[in-house]
């Protein structure tokens, strides 16, 4: 090699430069996401048909009794903005993880059938056995747990290619999504905006009882997920890289997959299947912050402020109430399209 | 014809089996069908005796017995018809493609018939069935043109999996864009409902009689392209070197299926994977010959269909589980275990 070396010392310094500036655009970025959030969070508390200003909400919160201001955010607005707020967090999380982990964007856990088992269960706990709180969201859970086994048992061939993973995980979601309609067909009694719910997703009518679990499981499994998201990264390099790199593959796959569908399972056991919601956080956020870091952080506040700004929008934008998946899905459809569009033109490894 | 992922079902079965093994496959098809169209004359939520079904068949309706299966006559026509034509479709878009994952419900063509013929519900004061028909018609061939350019994009071309990704993502997408249209609208969310989930049980004569038209063209369009079908499964080089004009034969079976699956759409509600479990099953029987493929999918569609809305109706009385329900559970499995059998790479 006679070419001239290179200039080590400024080489480095570049690189060095490049990575701070990296850095501290995503700290810029997740500060304003995280802004972002918080001020969708409490227009949610505030605006709606009657406007309560800060003063009023934060004395409700802290539980002052406000006449009027008490039963409309206490028990209307407020729940719903927290389920909001930790579902979408949880869908974020839980669909940026999947991605992460297959390494392919298409693999997240609505597309792949995850929330489609959590919320036919829901559905059939619901309907069928007129179960309801801790026992809907333990059932969500066995099935979603259930669906995700199956669907990597029935991929797995000489290990798992993500297309037919994706592809079978579609015809689970098929046959999972017509036992929905079955079921909700054979409820007593047909309402739509109840039915949305388990198709689509929905929150309307949310009440304390189910934002609780969801806001625990984000507080539980959150973290457990977050603290893994260095191993997350070195085992989308492949697992010998990983293991290579000191991570113990196996043990970071169970306790990665046990915890994103337990969150999968839970937010949708509250609020249904919001529509692409875990979908979208992940591509969305990788566009914001660039690659190379962990997407986990963003990808969660990018999942929360979907589902808050699509639930405002959908419940006084239009003369119709529409459930906030019906907007997330009319959002996330052309994505949809777009991303599949650019796969297939920039190789087609599909 | 790309390395990755192609067609290898019809290739590795023989491409001629003896005229007599087919004759008594489509014999024993139609034979089986009129078991299963009586059985659907006579079994049902209501039971009824034999002499009554006799008596309904020749116009009788003087007891709730002989009303009850009177009722049934049309839903039965319309079974067979929407089978059929569901089944043919799936064969020729098989062919059209030569794609062993086409078929009308998850190549998102019937999502894109229902779409067009909700906002025609809901906007352009669409009542009638004929009304329907056309619309379904134009959303089914702009969404299987449009699910199909997609696909076809990048390396490869058109290859199942990803022509099966595409049609699946763009059905997601329709789906959404469908609830949206739909919730503002009490008023039609609940026929909507019955039509959505994919059922015969609301046949009519009516419904039967608009609808026959369109399928007895699309039943000819397809019928006509058999040969041409069979070039075409050699791979358009040879198709063309054989004397075939390619992209006409194309896009004549492609019109015939676009049109049967559009109509059967409009007047059944999108009813998916018949179109994906008949054309296999045939195949095994009568080998790679749409000469004798065809007709027999058009059989073997009738066949499913009436007998899934037989079960639909045993299994869950009083009430009805609908046909788009049962042929989802039976077709899914099946779904994925071709896509099981496609060599994919690894990524």
């Amino acid at each position: 090699m006679s070419a001239p070396a290179v200039d080590a010392p400024s080489t480095l310094r570049t690189v060095t430069r490049t990575r701070v500036r990296g850095a501290r655009r995503r700290r810029l970025i997740v500060l304003t996401l995280l802004v972002l959030v918080a001020a969708a969070f409490a227009t949610s508390l505030m605006a709606g048909h009657t406007f309560y200003p800060a003063h009023d909400v934060l004395r409700v919160i802290l539980g002052e009794d406000v006449p009027g201001a008490s039963f409309t955010v206490g028990r209307l607005r407020l729940p719903r903005a927290v389920l909001a707020l930790s579902a979408g967090f949880g869908f974020g999380l839980a669909g940026v993880t999947f991605q992460t982990m297959l390494r392919n964007p298409l693999a997240s856990p609505d597309i792949i059938g995850i929330s489609a088992g959590a919320s036919t269960a829901a559905a059939i706990a619901i309907v069928i056995f007129s179960l309801g709180g801790t026992e809907v969201s333990a059932v969500a859970i066995a099935a979603a747990l259930g669906v995700a086994l199956l669907v990597y048992t029935l991929a797995f061939r000489d290990g798992v290619a993500g297309t037919r993973l994706i592809l079978i995980g579609i015809g689970v979601s098929a046959l999972l999504d017509s036992v929905t309609s079955y079921v909700l067909s054979q409820a007593g009694q047909w309402d739509l905006q109840e039915a949305m719910r388990w198709l689509t997703g929905s929150l309307n009518g949310t009440t304390w009882e189910e934002t609780v679990p969801t806001v625990l499981a984000v507080l539980v499994l959150g973290p457990v997920l977050l603290s893994q998201a260095r191993n997350l990264s070195a085992l989308s390099l492949g697992d010998d890289t990983a293991s290579a790199l000191g991570v113990r593959v196996e043990r970071t796959r169970v306790v990665v997959i046990v915890a994103a569908v337990g969150l999968i399972a839970f937010a949708t056991a509250a609020a249904g299947p919001i529509a692409f919601v875990a979908f979208l956080s992940g591509p969305i956020a990788a566009r914001l912050v660039g690659t190379g870091g962990s997407l986990l952080v963003p990808a969660s506040l990018v999942g929360a402020l979907l589902v808050l700004v699509a639930d405002f929008t959908g419940q006084y934008a239009f003369d119709t109430r529409y459930p906030v998946g019906v907007v997330t899905g009319v959002l996330g459809a052309p994505y949809l399209v777009y991303l599949i569009v650019r796969t297939n033109r920039a190789g087609g490894s599909l | 014809m790309s390395a990755t992922g192609t067609l290898r079902a019809p290739n590795a079965l023989p491409m001629r089996r003896s005229a007599r093994v087919r004759v008594v496959w489509l014999l024993v098809l139609a034979a089986v069908l009129l078991v299963v169209m009586t059985a659907s004359l006579a079994l049902g939520s209501r039971d009824v005796a034999w002499s009554d079904v006799w008596a309904a068949l020749g116009g009788a309706d003087h007891t709730l017995e002989q009303a009850s299966v009177a009722k049934r006559i049309p839903r039965t026509l319309l079974a067979v018809v929407v089978g059929a034509a569901l089944g043919l479709s799936g064969t020729v878009m098989q062919g059209v493609t030569r794609n062993p994952l086409a078929d009308p419900g998850i190549l998102g063509v019937n999502m894109g018939a229902s779409l067009a013929v909700v906002t025609g519900i809901a906007h352009f004061h669409l009542a009638s069935a004929s009304g329907y028909i056309w619309v379904a018609m134009g959303g089914a061939a702009l969404t299987a043109g449009f699910v199909y350019a997609v696909g076809s994009l990048g390396r490869g071309g058109a290859t199942p999996l990803k022509l099966a990704l595409a049609g699946a993502a763009i059905s997601a997408a329709l789906a959404s864009l469908v609830s949206a249209v739909v919730l503002p609208r009490n008023d039609i969310s609940d026929t909507f409902r019955l039509w959505q989930i994919g059922g015969v049980g609301g046949a009519s004569y009516g419904q039967l009689g608009s609808v026959l038209p369109f399928l007895a063209a699309g039943f000819v369009l397809c019928l006509a392209s058999a040969r041409a079908l069979n070039s075409l499964a050699l791979g358009d080089d040879l198709a063309a070197g054989l004397g075939e004009r390619v992209a006409l034969a194309r896009a004549v079976a492609a019109l015939g299926a676009v049109v049967l699956c559009g109509a059967s759409t409009a007047v059944a509600g999108p009813i998916a994977f018949v179109g994906l479990l008949v054309p296999h099953t045939c195949r095994l029987l009568a080998g790679v010959d749409h000469r004798w493929l065809l007709p027999l999918s058009a059989l073997g569609g009738a066949v499913l269909l009436t007998a899934a809305d037989v079960v639909g109706r045993i299994v869950a009385r009083p009430s009805e589980i609908d046909v788009g329900i049962l042929t989802a559970i039976l077709g899914a499995p099946f779904f994925i275990h071709i896509v099981r059998r496609q060599k994919v790479r690894s990524l």
